[in-house]
């Protein structure tokens, strides 16, 4: 593919508001992960954003907790002002949205079952189902705040949601329907994925550790995240991150079970590779699923070794993020673009006496090395997978 | 963007298949709508056929439909899926279910009601490991799939299958989101003409140009208005008719899509 530019990033996560706490949390080997009871017994650590404000009255019908989180990444300063830069440069018409969530503003919707009228059965007259509920109230609501008229679309493929959009945006311009687009997304924290998750087996009473030989489940997260992203020629600057490659798969194997050959994701790391143009070797740094389950992990294990042997080294940052579903994807490509930035390759802090059995080059300790590229992926439910190459503009 | 059509599948009241629906649609037979049911689908093994949500039986019928009118190998095709929601009777059950004190969640609910679960269904039942998404644009998500289907096919060079579909919510969901009846429809593209290919279609995105075509019949009229995937009506019928034709669809943010469609030969 044409190298795409990202020229400006967005990221609230439970490591805090911008892409700089983040940093800072990477840096400090710091996880946002945090001991949470829920009712019926549940407990488990999870990765909160602190709670979020309320949207304006003007966006009132938006209100819910995904939208409030979204609209606290969309709203940082030095990202509305890069996409105002945009509008000005390219036209409001000339830039997409594509963005992705995997359950929107369901929380909404729980919440409104809870209140349902005693008599009729009716939701509350005051709940507004294509401002929350809908996935595309995302796409809507960041159309809104920044007065944009391109084609909009959100993905929703379970957990490589957002890292998936990066490939409708990218298909969108090389078709010459729009100039920049931007690109991310939300998921935040309900019942509906947290007693979800739980009833597959599949969350840890602990913090995650994924690739540890004791991993036993996820941690959930929530996080907001965003990225404008250019057509290579004209604007832009040293510090751009470039997006090389991507490659998309499935498993057809099992609809909450990934295979365990990894054969999916061997596939999507692969056409990754070719839409790069690039080979194993040119890969500094792969930024991992690894959600810390104890068959996910491992088909990621044998699907990365056998692209890349166990030399190249990996994590997974979900220990510090906790696993935020469909935000997964732009959370990791905008941590990915801080370890080029900053010849970063981060640890995995609640990860203590790695997987024996697992034979990647696992980083449990954050490691100073110069990083051009790093590959980072993104697999979810229904066996979507989907892997990206980013690098830097100056070799 | 120009692309070809090679098959077509459609599920309706009133428009069960393509081949019928063909007439009713080039108004050489009436439109008479009369109750629907959507058959489990044979692409899936039968103890996987009894579990399968409307959502996913109503995409595996639609798109096992345009292969087979295409003659084209569903495991080597790219897909993309698009609908306004998920599955309403799953939903419904996981939020009836999380307004109780059990907060239990059944976990083959948990797996169905992902916007994906007829993408997965679709990829394990044909084998495909191709490239599939799933999209949302609300009442906009037809045209939205068409762009990206057409845009993938055009820029990776490939066969895509384009599968909508909606279907309406249960009470209480339906009040707040009323989706009038359930629509199933799926495209084979290909970004050049092949021997099944009938139709070229040449797409562009527009600023308020033109007003989204409308049908004359008022019945499907009310169709096409109630249902996101329905919003495809007017290029189905215009494919129907066979002639070249200008057409253009609702997209977002004050935007059409303007479609020409050319019979062959191009």
């Amino acid at each position: 593919m044409q190298p795409l530019r990202l020229t400006a990033f967005s990221l609230v996560t439970s490591l805090g508001l911008g892409v700089d706490a983040t940093l800072d949390a990477l840096r400090a080997g710091r996880s946002g992960l945090v001991p949470r009871g829920f009712d019926a017994g549940l407990a488990t650590f999870v990765g909160e954003v602190p709670t979020p404000e309320p949207l304006a009255p003007a966006l009132a019908d938006f209100d819910c907790r995904n939208n409030r989180i979204a609209a606290l990444a969309l709203q940082d300063d030095a990202f509305a002002e890069a996409v105002a830069a945009a509008r000005e440069h390219y036209g409001a018409s000339r830039i997409g949205i594509f963005l992705g969530t995997s359950t929107s503003g369901i929380e909404q919707t729980e919440q409104a079952y809870r209140r349902r009228d005693p008599w009729t059965g009716k939701l509350p007259t005051d709940y507004h189902y294509a401002e929350t509920h809908n996935t595309f109230s995302l796409a809507a609501l960041t159309a809104r705040l920044f007065r944009l008229a391109g084609p909009a679309v959100v993905v929703s493929a379970a957990c490589a949601t957002t890292a998936k959009a990066l490939g409708n945006a990218t298909r969108m311009i090389a078709a010459g329907l729009c100039d920049a687009a931007i690109v991310g997304g939300a998921d935040s924290l309900c019942a509906t994925t947290i007693y979800g998750f739980r009833s597959l087996g599949l969350t840890s009473e602990g913090p995650c550790r994924p690739f540890d030989a004791a991993r036993d489940g996820l941690s959930l997260g929530e996080a907001a995240g965003f990225a404008l992203l250019e057509k290579s020629e004209g604007r832009g600057g040293r510090d751009d991150i470039l997006l090389l490659g991507i490659g998309e798969s499935n498993d057809a194997y099992h609809m909450s079970t990934p295979d365990p050959q990894g054969s999916g994701a061997r596939l999507a790391m692969e056409r990754a590779l070719a839409s790069a143009g690039l080979a194993a070797s040119d890969i500094d740094y792969i930024n991992l699923h690894g959600t810390a389950t104890r068959v996910g992990d491992a088909a990621e294990d044998i699907a990365v070794t056998a692209v890349f042997g166990p030399q190249t080294p990996c994590s997974s940052t979900k220990g510090h993020t906790g696993h935020t579903l469909g935000a997964a994807g732009i959370v990791e490509t905008i941590i990915s673009s801080l370890a080029i930035r900053h010849d970063l390759m981060p640890g995995s802090p609640c990860t203590r006496s790695l997987d024996p059995c697992l034979r990647s080059r696992y980083l449990l300790e954050n490691r100073s090395a110069r990083v051009a590229r790093v590959m980072s992926n993104s697999f979810g439910f229904g066996g979507s997978n989907c892997s990206l190459i980013l690098g830097r503009v100056a070799p | 963007m120009k692309v070809f059509v090679e098959g077509i599948g459609v599920w309706a009241a009133g428009l069960e298949g393509w081949a019928s629906s063909r007439e009713v649609l080039a108004g050489m037979r009436p439109y008479v709508p009369a109750p629907l049911t959507v058959p489990p689908s044979p692409l899936l093994p039968p103890n996987e056929r009894r579990r399968t949500v409307a959502t996913v039986r109503l995409a595996l019928k639609v798109g096992a439909e345009a292969f087979a009118n295409a003659g084209r190998d569903p495991s080597a095709t790219a897909t993309v899926f698009t609908s306004s929601g998920g599955d309403g009777e799953t939903l419904h059950g996981i939020l009836e279910s999380l307004s109780t004190a059990e907060l239990d969640v059944s976990p083959t609910r948990f797996h169905n009601s992902v916007h994906n679960a007829p993408a997965g269904y679709w990829t394990i039942a044909t084998r495909s490991r191709e490239p599939s998404t799933s999209l949302c644009a609300f009442d906009a998500s037809f045209s939205a799939g068409l762009l990206d289907a057409a845009a993938q096919a055009v820029f990776d060079h490939c066969a895509v299958a384009l599968i909508a579909y909606d279907l309406p919510y249960p009470e209480p969901l339906h009040s707040a989101r009323a989706i009038g009846s359930t629509f199933g429809v799926a495209f084979v593209l290909t970004p050049e003409p092949t021997r099944a290919s009938f139709a070229r279609l040449t797409l562009a995105l527009g600023r308020g140009f033109t007003a989204p075509t409308s049908l004359a019949d008022a019945a499907l009229e009310t169709l096409r208005q109630g249902n996101p995937a329905a919003r495809s009506l007017p290029l189905l019928q215009a494919l129907a008719r066979g002639s070249e034709a200008e057409i253009a669809l609702d997209h977002v943010n004050g935007n059409t899509i303007a479609i020409s469609i050319a019979p062959p030969p191009w």
